[in-house]
């Protein structure tokens, strides 16, 4: 215990730390007070810190049986109010894709970090990869909405945590943080936020218990949301449901509830257009990258410019829902864009989705466990410049 | 004037729209019954009480009452539970699930439910067979016994539900049958008492599925077959290893006094 109030008190200095912990920090401003995960490299030092640091602030911290049950404790305590978390890599990922879809119907604000490794199945674990970007989207059944953030950074994936949390509890859904496996372990200097820091919270009925409608629409998509235990009983299924919460197989309540839980989040597009972007105004090539791809991205694009090579950089923060907005406005002023990826081809896809063949879109994938270079993107960079 | 009615009424969802989806003769409503009567003369209030399924026809019991509820995933009843009752200690958690559903798809929750002995009431309605999608065979489904997926027989040993949890670490483990109902309150009662994970499996009868390979058509005759092949605890203890085979046996088999979850962690709080 006596390590845990040392820890604490050191928030208001500058810091050393690593990517994960960086993750536990963020949640813990953020409200989370409620942990539950699987042993999984290299996501692990996020679990062992969460195990050091939630007792000490009153919060819980449980090891399940396997990242099914994580994910199924993780909503079940935010549904009894509590902000919660869990986080794991690949693998792990794949088995709680079930409760992704869980949570995302029956809209329970949770967080799941999935610190990427090399490779399908067992692959690589403790190599960087980029390569579950398609499977944050779509890797539950059926047609669901999802917040999926991309830090790049230590400092950016304390930050992106913290956003993570506002969001799910903003939009009632699962917000996903993929990070690859660099950022995660990379080690950098950071300093933490003091005071207010923007934390938002989920919407609580504010009506009695007998007027309470738990799904109905109050004008913003996102209905109230009251705690187990709080007097508000009331029903919640993965089936599709009705207003109350019960089961429904009508074509008219079905499909309302389909498309709010989309609308919701998609109603918003303009306020989730996260990037940064650095020379892109003269732009004749324009590089759009995530993760610690967009850091090489830079130092490639930083030395093109010392050659003289017009070329810009986009570095995503989210990556869903896809910003197509920002993509679309990169496409008007650069005729040619490159997506350097650690991975066959993800997000270049929905680039060249937006492109819809108007831009050109050249990739750089690499899926072998090692970083992309800012070498062999300035070689590409060379290779494609107009 | 004195309000009539039966008790069971002002428990149930008067905006949920009725039928409820069981088969006529289905064992689940007795169970249900048993389960409001065992929570209105409890000390706490309906506030205090989360219903936690999973996946099946008994899974859907928690939709027509009056409480916390959550239909959850199949097999990952006591997931949720485990998380709800660690955020809010104050709270009664009951999870409600079905044989396929506790030992098939939830096994592993199930035992590290008992190891871990989180307080949770665990309600296992167990009708030897997969009801709601047809009549497929069930890790609880006897030996030998053709169903829609074993049209040959079963090849398989069933589980001992109650001998699993006992050696998981449960606290609390008993059995009835539906047929038992004076028992069942008994359990029910027990169950939601302890202070950590109890088990009370509910054998009850699949007369639309299960009922044909017993060569029992109706619900009265499933019931007849309950009581007659059902043994207490201590008539078990008398009878040889022969005599008990296919016997229910009946009554509280385990009870024991452990640490719970909650309690350990709120030690490392403090």
């Amino acid at each position: 215990m006596k390590k845990t109030r040392t820890a604490t008190k050191a928030t208001t200095r500058r810091l050393l730390l690593q990517g994960n912990e960086a993750c536990v920090r963020g949640a813990l401003m953020a409200g989370c007070r409620f942990y539950a995960g699987y042993p999984i490299t290299p996501a692990t030092e996020i679990m062992e810190m969460m195990a050091r640091e939630l007792p000490g602030v009153g919060g819980t911290f449980i090891q399940m049986e396997d990242e099914i049950a994580s994910l199924g404790a993780v909503i079940g305590a935010s549904l009894a109010g509590v902000k919660s978390m869990t986080a794991t890599s690949g693998p792990g990922f794949s088995l709680m894709q079930e409760h992704i879809g869980f949570a995302s119907i029956t809209e329970v604000p949770c967080v799941i970090v999935d610190v990427m490794r090399a490779g399908p199945s067992t692959g690589l674990p403790t190599q960087a990869s980029q390569g579950d970007v398609m499977q944050a989207r779509w890797g539950t059944h059926g047609d669901h909405p999802i917040i999926v953030l991309a830090p790049s950074s230590v400092h950016e994936f304390f930050i992106l945590t913290v956003q993570a949390f506002n969001l799910s509890e903003r939009y009632r859904t699962p917000v996903i943080i993929l990070v690859d496996e660099a950022v995660a372990h990379a080690r950098e200097s950071i300093i933490l936020p003091e005071g207010n820091i923007g934390i938002e919270d989920r919407p609580r009925p504010t009506v009695p218990p007998e007027w309470y409608i738990p799904y109905a629409d109050p004008g913003t998509g996102v209905p109230p949301m009251s705690a187990f235990g709080d007097g508000y009983r009331y029903h919640v299924t993965g089936l599709c449901h009705d207003v109350r919460g019960y089961p429904t197989t009508r074509p008219d309540e079905v499909g309302p509830l389909i498309q709010r839980l989309f609308s919701k989040i998609s109603k918003d597009l303009d306020r989730l257009q996260w990037f940064d972007s650095f020379a892109t105004d003269d732009a004749q090539l324009t590089v759009i990258a995530y993760g610690s791809v967009a850091r090489a991205a830079l130092r490639a694009v930083k030395q093109a410019r010392e050659q003289g090579l017009k070329v810009g950089l986009v570095k995503l923060k989210i990556l869903w829902p896809f910003m197509r907005q920002t993509i679309a406005a990169v496409m008007e002023n650069t005729p040619r864009l490159l997506v350097p990826e650690m991975n066959m081809g993800q997000i270049s896809r929905e680039v060249k989705r937006v492109g819809r063949g108007n831009c050109e879109v050249f990739t750089l994938n690499k899926c072998d466990g090692t970083l992309i270079s800012p070498q062999e993107i300035l070689r590409k960079i060379e290779e494609v410049y107009p | 004037m004195a309000e009539t009615g039966h008790p069971i009424h002002k428990y149930l969802r008067s905006s949920k729209k009725f039928p409820h989806i069981w088969c006529a003769g289905c064992g689940i409503g007795i169970f249900m019954n048993a389960l409001i009567r065992a929570i209105d003369r409890s000390p706490y209030t309906r506030d205090d009480f989360v219903l936690v399924s999973g996946i099946g026809c008994s899974s859907r019991l928690p939709v027509y009452v009056d409480f916390n509820t959550l239909h959850s995933t199949h097999g990952r009843a006591l997931t949720f539970a485990t998380g709800i009752k660690l955020a809010n200690p104050r709270l009664k958690i009951i999870t409600i699930m079905g044989d396929g559903d506790a030992v098939s798809i939830g096994g592993n929750h199930f035992i590290h439910a008992a190891r871990r002995n989180v307080e949770i009431a665990a309600f296992i309605v167990n009708n030897q067979i997969y009801g709601m999608t047809g009549g497929q065979c069930s890790p609880a489904t006897p030996y030998g016994v053709k169903t829609t997926s074993t049209p040959y027989g079963n090849i398989e040993q069933d589980f001992d539900i109650c001998r699993l949890a006992e050696a998981a670490g449960a606290s609390f483990v008993g059995r009835s049958t539906v047929y038992h109902t004076r028992l069942l309150d008994k359990l029910i009662d027990r169950a939601i008492e302890k202070k950590g994970f109890s088990v009370v499996e509910v054998i009850s009868q699949c007369v639309t599925y299960a009922g044909r390979w017993l060569g029992l058509s109706s619900a009265v005759d499933m019931m007849k077959w309950q009581k007659e092949n059902s043994v207490t605890v201590d008539k078990a203890k008398e009878l040889s290893e022969e005599e008990r085979k296919g016997k229910i046996v009946i009554g509280i088999l385990a009870d024991v006094e452990r640490p719970n979850y909650h309690e350990e962690y709120a030690k490392l709080i403090k």
